[in-house]
């Protein structure tokens, strides 16, 4: 067992866990943060995506303890159900969602394709959703809604959710 | 899924690292894990301890000089890929490094990790056997030509770690990849280059391990143009067999990946030889 410490969504979090307590255990069952989802067991789906120092990762591949002093950023510090992040206000317009279980990788994806400047066409943004599977929508819904953004409100993913 | 269980170890020096791998077999070392850990999951391996690199100051940095480009075992493939620097000096590399996996995975995944595993459908390899890089470890200096020995197997010995990975600076590269529509792994790929030590042409995916292509090499250090390459067959021998494709079909896909990592070489400016003021 290991004391892991780490600042989710600007709070200070301290845990007890197992050494082998995956990053997004940790928030799930720790941190009691469960709009982070588990969808797959082999990295492919995304939808455990969180930021980790600023930068999205796979919450799943990656060990608690790995995380050890970074600041992460889970779908619960974007915005709030009376607040919406841009992104979340985005998502709901453009109808990117079905089911909802691959959301909130999508978003902070979403937001991490926008922070990096990867927008310039649709196919630029396919291409950086690779590593996030939605089985619903056909994608058409959340491609508009990251191009949307990216068009009328980049700055929102630059601060906020570091 | 949960991980098997192990005890998890963050040194914060080098010798620190290398002594609790040299006083445990069965202990890892954890470099990006974005490997290590889903094999973990399917409990393809089991070790006792996980020797987490990730503050060990020996194992970072990028280096661009004028003759080579070296790149820290714990660099990201998504610092690769953008470092500018890196992009001008080799953008072969920085094509090759942007084109790995999916973004979650390029902004955690590391070269040291991805040599040291050595999966046939790595996209590395074929860089560094390619360029005519060199890895230096904990222990020696080892030349890419010996240090990819199979499938899944290096020369790094137990407890020798990958400190860094010196490129020389080529004239012109390219890189081409037949990704899995399903996986994106590499089922061939070609890697082209005009450097100092003459042409390389290395060949990823298509066999258990990368490997240098003699006959490519041959005709393209007669004559570095896609003419060169008419009437080349890469023969099937040896080649892998799978779902993803047949040995013929990858023998026919190496001659299409070599042709197009040609192209992509031949379209960079060659640099202007330097001049006397």
């Amino acid at each position: 067992m290991i004391e892991i410490t780490m600042t989710v969504n600007g709070a200070q979090e301290r845990h007890r866990v197992e050494d082998r307590t995956l990053l997004v255990q940790y928030l799930r069952d720790h941190c009691r943060l469960t709009g982070t989802n588990i969808g797959c067991d082999t990295t492919q789906c995304g939808c455990c995506t969180v930021h980790v120092n600023g930068v999205a990762m796979k919450s799943c591949t990656m060990l608690a303890a790995q995380a050890e002093g970074a600041e992460v950023t889970t779908i619960e510090g974007l915005g709030q159900p009376d607040n919406l992040h841009p992104m979340q206000e985005a998502f709901r317009r453009h109808h990117a969602l079905q089911c909802g279980y691959c959301t909130s990788g999508m978003i902070m994806q979403g937001v991490d394709i926008v922070r990096r400047g990867r927008t310039d066409s649709e196919a630029v943004i396919r291409h950086e959703l690779e590593g996030n599977i939605c089985r619903c929508t056909g994608y058409q819904g959340i491609v508009d809604a990251i191009t949307d953004v990216a068009q009328n409100a980049p700055q929102s993913c630059c601060r906020g959710s570091r | 899924m949960s991980l098997p269980d192990f005890i998890y170890r963050r040194p914060k020096t080098l010798a620190e690292a290398l002594a609790i791998l040299a006083d445990d077999a069965d202990a890892r070392a954890l470099a990006g894990g974005q490997t290590l850990l889903p094999a973990l999951k399917q409990r393809l391996a089991r070790p006792s301890q996980l020797v987490d690199l990730q503050d060990i100051p020996d194992l970072r940095g990028v280096t661009v000089g004028a003759d080579a480009v070296t790149i820290g075992a714990m660099t990201p493939h998504h610092v690769t890929a953008t470092d500018p620097a890196v992009g001008r000096a080799i953008p072969a590399l920085a094509h090759l490094a942007g084109g790995i996996a999916h973004p979650q995975v390029r902004h955690r995944g590391t070269m040291g990790g991805s040599i040291a595993n050595n999966d046939p459908a790595a996209d590395y390899p074929a860089a560094l056997v390619g360029l005519g890089a060199t890895v230096q470890t904990t222990r020696r200096r080892i030349a890419a030509d010996d240090f990819f020995t199979g499938l899944f197997l290096t020369a790094l010995e137990p407890g020798e770690l990958v400190l860094s990975i010196r490129f020389p600076r080529p004239r012109r590269a390219g890189y081409h990849k037949f990704p899995s529509l399903a996986s994106g792994y590499v089922t061939t790929g070609a890697f082209v280059s005009e450097g100092p030590a003459g042409i390389r042409v290395a060949v990823n995916g298509a066999g258990p391990c990368v490997f240098r292509q003699a006959d490519a090499e041959a005709r393209l250090t007669r004559d570095f143009t896609p003419a060169a390459l008419t009437g080349f067959a890469q023969p099937t021998e040896g080649l892998n067999s799978d779902l993803h494709a047949h040995a013929r079909y990858r023998a026919q896909l190496v001659a299409v990946a070599i042709a197009r990592a040609l192209d992509m070489a031949l379209a960079q400016p060659v640099p202007e030889p330097e001049t006397l003021p």
